[in-house]
């Protein structure tokens, strides 16, 4: 695809490049560096003000964080948070694709609307509108399950179980439309094959399809892990930065409670180190998946 | 007759789920076309017989939400714009040209799209601060701020998405517009820059969209300059505790989906395929 080598090559090519280089290399590159240097630093207020020197801690924050209770707490239940995301985001989503392929269009088009909507919301509005939806006094939840005044951001279980569902909610439709897609691209034959082979709808279902879908599976599988370790908006805002005395606290909001609520930057960092670990060992297992199921990269 | 019957169940199913998915959505925008006092009423109802737009004036004109609407405009269209300025130079270099570290660069632009950019917003707040010394109106409390993160989160995935599209531009195009003494940069904006154009669409809806929501960056950056906040913290604003104005804050989320919801309709079809397309390259 390259065409053939003109005068001053190198220097077009450069030129081209250095623009998008310097803001990756500023805003992206640096800020990485940056988050393991501070890390590694007492880092508070004093210090960012000017007010005291920086201490070299090394790995002092890693071990403070390792040797908190409230971290291990808050690490459960980030796992536990996205699991459930996870699960229901690929439980629902999966439904609905195959349901998806069992009906006529106006039907489909129906429920693409519906998710697409959904799937078009910004975070903010969603959960505001969730949160209005299971208000207390006023929300149309309550009216109906005629439990008025039952607060169901104030229990930890109830937080917890309203905010999955909002993320469920608006993450599903990508699930959906990603595998119905996939369930679309199977060639006819291979299913009219199947059927004359003998094999049932739920052999064709288990045996067929799903290995077939296999390596997109386990694309949108990770993607959702991604997403859903990494929730901000929706915990930040449904239950108030938090919940009540922070037991409401995910990864992501607790290393930007420590820092900007706290002034505990060093701190802060070495969790959001934390977590860039945890996720890039994710995606380096999504890597070896795909490559063992046979996808060329 | 079997057949029928359980294609009529799956369709009925299909109706009622389209309906509990699209009932928050219902939900918003009754509630900010509802009469105030039906609103807070104890027993709300889903419907209303007194449609008013009272609730958008007082989210325009009382909480000054247009400006807002504006301030959000102007980062996600900057982001935009130089987005697409910028993917288009870099992937046209990293497509038409061979040059050293070319392969290392590719996966870079790879492995950065991993980073989970919510761990940096510690550090970009400082990079931010010492923007804001040397040129204010990219740093701390500045649209500018906004929109030089999103840029750079955005450009990693548009460079990669581009590439294939500038790919598939045959090189005889060039070597033929050489011929006819087209300059390098004519045949990179009025050649090749329309035939790439569809490529654009899919990545720009995308970086708009990441921009426009954004809570989290808006939130740490625009610390003490009420006048620069975009939508997502402005309706924050307006949540105090135990007084809400739902009807406002309702009217502001329909001004702040409407945009999106658009954008989503217009370009599904291509989102959907240039996201299987980047799923499968």
């Amino acid at each position: 695809m390259t065409t053939t080598a003109r005068k001053g090559d190198g220097r077009v090519a450069s030129a081209y490049l250095a623009p998008a280089l310097l803001v990756l290399v500023g805003l992206m590159g640096y800020p990485i560096y940056q988050l393991v240097l501070i890390s590694l630093f007492d880092y508070g207020q004093e210090q960012v003000s000017g007010g005291a020197p920086l201490t070299f801690l090394g790995l002092g924050n890693y071990t403070t964080l390792l040797s908190d209770a409230r971290f291990w707490d808050v690490l459960a239940q980030t796992v536990g948070f996205a699991a459930v995301c996870v699960a229901g985001t690929l439980l629902v989503g999966a439904v609905l694709a195959v349901l998806a392929t069992r009906v006529r269009t106006w039907a489909r088009t129906t429920l693409f609307l519906a998710a697409l909507g959904a799937w078009a919301t910004p975070a903010v509005a969603g959960s505001t509108i969730w949160l209005f939806l299971f208000d207390a006094n006023f929300g149309f939840v309550n009216e109906v399950l005629g439990t008025t005044g039952l607060s169901w951001t104030y229990d930890k279980w109830t937080a917890f179980g309203l905010v999955a569902a909002q993320v469920i909610w608006c993450s599903f439709p990508f699930v959906m439309v990603t595998l119905y897609a996939g369930i679309k691209a199977i060639p006819g034959e291979v299913l009219e094959a199947a059927a004359l082979d003998g094999a049932s709808t739920a052999g064709t279902a288990t045996k067929v399809i799903l290995p077939l879908l296999r390596p997109l599976l386990i694309v949108v599988t990770i993607q959702s892990i991604i997403w859903d370790f990494k929730v901000f908006t929706q915990i930040y805002i449904m239950t108030n930065g938090g919940g009540i005395a922070g037991r409401n606290l995910v990864l992501n909001v607790y290393a930007y409670q420590q820092a900007f609520a706290a002034s505990e930057y060093g701190l802060g960092a070495s969790i959001g180190v934390v977590m860039t670990v945890l996720l890039l060992l994710v995606t380096l297992g999504y890597l070896r998946a795909l490559r063992r199921s046979g996808e060329a990269l | 007759m079997n057949r029928r019957a359980s294609r009529g169940f799956a369709e009925a199913a299909a109706v009622v789920v389209a309906a509990v998915v699209a009932f928050p959505l219902y939900w918003m925008v009754l509630t900010a076309l509802k009469p105030g006092a039906e609103v807070i009423s104890a027993d709300p109802r889903p419907w209303t017989l007194a449609p008013t737009l009272d609730s958008f004036v007082r989210a325009l004109t009382v909480q000054s939400f247009g400006r807002y609407l504006l301030n959000s405009l102007v980062v996600a269209v900057a982001v935009v714009l130089l987005g697409l300025l910028l993917s288009f130079l870099a992937a046209t270099a990293l497509t038409r040209f061979r040059f050293r570290g070319r392969t290392t660069l590719l996966v870079m632009l790879l492995v950065v799209q991993m980073v989970p950019v919510e761990a940096l917003t510690i550090p970009l707040f400082f990079v931010m601060r010492s923007v804001r010394d040397v040129a204010p109106v990219f740093g701390l409390n500045h649209l500018g701020s906004l929109v030089l993160v999103h840029l750079a989160f955005s450009l990693p995935f548009a460079i990669w998405m581009l590439r294939g599209f500038v790919a598939a531009v045959p090189a005889e195009l060039e070597e033929a517009a050489t011929l006819d003494g087209a300059s390098r940069f004519r045949f990179l904006w009025q050649v090749l820059f329309p035939l790439v154009a569809p490529g654009l669409v899919a990545t720009s809806v995308l970086s708009f969209i990441h921009a426009w929501n954004d809570f989290l960056f808006a939130k740490t950056f625009i610390i003490s300059a009420a006048e620069n906040q975009t939508l997502p913290l402005a309706l924050q604003v307006f949540v105090k505790p135990d007084q809400n104005d739902w009807g406002a804050i309702m009217a502001g989320s329909t001004l702040m989906t409407i945009p999106v919801l658009v954008f989503f309709i217009l370009v599904q079809r291509r989102l959907v395929s240039g996201l299987a397309g980047a799923v499968k390259s």
